[in-house]
């Protein structure tokens, strides 16, 4: 196991205000006994709403932060105690924190990181070009970094975080307020890192796009407190959510019809929106075109905004 | 490693090339004023608290020599402030080099580089002109003693700096004891007297950062009564200064609590 928590937990103390001078001090667990095993190579999608305490865990896992109780490793190293050599073995992009030089073209912030992690000439030549490659960074290389666009930013960001080649990579959305493109851009650059599996990515995330397409493993932490860790077809089993069908009739929806193996959402007009109880689809279709003259009929799988809209207000 | 960050914080600053320039020269009418109420207060006074004239002047410049170095190398360390702050500490904490050197090489001021120099010269100007019977103990602790100045300044600087992991808004109390604790240390203790001498002098530790070197170097006798052995001992001082305000700042960083992002 290349990271291991147990027990993990973040306690702040809150300074509420209390009529005029008077404060109350309050406790506030961030994070609440939160078990996490990440296996080499793995990509692991870190989800939960706002507040739900998923950078106080990278922050401990990164040794930013001193929990307040349990056990961590990453590397097998403590991370706030070996700080230095953690550093070392593991990349980290904070979406909204930078990690280059402000005033320095992108290149020369790189060079300087080749300097600090004392990285060998040619390891760094080659993961740069692969990365320039990759993520297209040619063009701006030489610009500032004041100067670059948030999407320009966020490649530099990767690589600065990859170019020592870490053991683990820590990403805490990677894909926040990116356009289309860049977003596009940094997901199929994850994916081929996921592909090449020497590097264990651990990302958090509210783009469910980022989701779908890059996690087969996910850990959803709400309060503090992990609700889920799983893959995401568990997390569609376990919270019901169901295929759709959506057909066009060609005559009036009789509301006597029986199907066996799918229940009625809605009827507007001529539409009619079926939802599966987990049978084929076939089935209902043949019973469907049955019963009623089709013109037009689409299957649409579960979606996940459904299921974590649903995880995040605890149904 | 360091200089590579220290070298890229300078080209960095040298970017906005005015208002460098305009630094450079605003910092260097102002050491020039500084310079101008040594020589005045030196050539009106004469004598400070039972002191002569190059006595008060060897302390004056020891002091200040070593406040300059403090400040160049570690001054900025205030800018901890601003790090805590706006959570930015968390970027220097994912490097693999000690967080206060980065700090303190990411928020270098080459701009402080003239004070420091213009100290050094002082210092020594003020050796040559001292009445000093030199011998190899004192050639050794003229050298020392500004360094163990410098560590003992720097270390008031960090402590001070080290209180915004608990408390954001504590610049000017930090202050209070730096820069007071340079006014105290630029003229004779025996100037002081009551509760503030105690505080300074024994208490904070200020009376090792220049008096007592001066003492021993010019070969007199503290008129206040500390035993003659005491007047060598600035380079112990700034050693336990320097331990303790390692500790504060280990400590602080273990309460650094970052902030939402």
């Amino acid at each position: 196991m290349i990271i291991s928590a147990s027990g993990l937990r973040k306690d702040f103390t809150v300074n509420r205000k209390v009529g005029r001078l008077r404060r109350e001090r309050h406790v506030v667990s961030a994070v609440d006994g939160v078990d996490l095993t990440v296996r080499r190579g793995e990509l692991l999608g870190y989800i939960g709403p706002n507040g739900a305490g998923k950078s106080t865990t990278l922050k401990m896992l990164t040794g930013v932060l001193t929990p307040s109780a349990g056990e961590v490793r990453v590397c097998g190293l403590e991370p706030v105690a070996k700080r230095t050599t953690l550093a070392r073995r593991i990349g980290v992009v904070f979406g909204q924190r930078s990690q280059l030089w402000w005033d320095l073209p992108l290149a020369e912030s790189f060079d300087l990181l080749r300097h600090i992690y004392q990285v060998p000439a040619a390891d760094h030549a080659a993961r740069l070009a692969r990365c320039t490659d990759l993520l297209g960074l040619a063009e701006f290389a030489r610009t500032p970094v004041r100067q670059l666009s948030l999407g320009q930013r966020m490649r530099g960001e990767l690589t600065a975080a990859l170019l020592h080649g870490p053991e683990v990579l820590f990403l805490d959305e990677p894909t926040i307020g990116l356009d289309v493109l860049s977003k596009q851009a940094v997901r199929e650059f994850l994916g081929e890192l996921d592909q090449r599996g020497d590097t264990t990515v651990v990302l958090t995330t509210h783009d469910l796009a980022d989701i779908e397409k890059l996690c087969k493993r996910l850990v959803v932490i709400d309060h503090g407190r992990v609700v889920h860790d799983g893959t995401l077809d568990a997390l569609h089993a376990r919270y019901g959510s169901r295929r759709t069908i959506v057909a066009d009739l060609d005559a009036d929806w009789p509301a006597d019809v029986c199907l066996p193996g799918a229940s009625v959402v809605s009827v507007e007009g001529r539409r009619v929106t079926l939802e599966l109880n987990g049978t084929t689809a076939g089935e209902v279709v043949a019973a469907l075109a049955k019963a009623v003259p089709l013109r037009d009929l689409s299957v649409r799988e579960p979606q996940i905004e459904d299921v974590v809209a649903r995880l995040y207000r605890r149904d | 490693m360091y200089g590579h960050v220290l070298r890229a914080q300078i080209r960095s600053q040298t970017q906005y090339r005015m208002s460098f320039v305009v630094e450079v020269i605003g910092s260097v009418v102002i050491n020039g004023l500084d310079l101008a109420t040594v020589f005045v207060l030196f050539s009106v006074a004469g004598s400070l608290g039972g002191f002569g004239g190059t006595e008060v002047l060897l302390l004056t410049t020891l002091s200040a020599c070593a406040f300059a170095v403090a400040d160049l190398v570690v001054g900025n360390a205030d800018k901890l402030r601003d790090y805590v702050r706006t959570g930015l500490f968390d970027t220097l904490l994912l490097r693999p080099l000690s967080a206060l050197w980065q700090l303190l090489a990411v928020n270098f001021a080459p701009r402080r580089v003239g004070r420091a120099v213009q100290g050094l010269v002082l210092y020594v100007v003020a050796l040559a002109i001292a009445d000093i019977d030199w011998d190899l103990a004192r050639a050794v602790y003229a050298v020392g003693a500004p360094v163990a100045g410098a560590v003992f300044f720097g270390s008031f600087f960090i402590a001070g700096s080290t209180v915004a992991f608990w408390w954001v808004e504590s610049g000017e109390m930090a202050n209070a004891f730096t820069y007071g604790g340079k006014d105290f240390s630029a003229y004779p203790s025996t100037m002081y007297d009551g509760w503030f001498r105690t505080v300074f002098a024994s208490a904070l530790g200020f009376g090792f950062v220049a008096y007592l070197p001066t003492l021993a170097l010019v070969g007199r006798a503290d008129p206040l009564g500390a035993p003659d052995w005491l007047r060598w001992c600035s380079p112990v001082t700034a050693l336990i200064a320097a331990a303790l305000a390692a500790l504060f700042w280990r400590t602080g960083v273990r309460h650094y609590r970052s902030t939402g992002s």
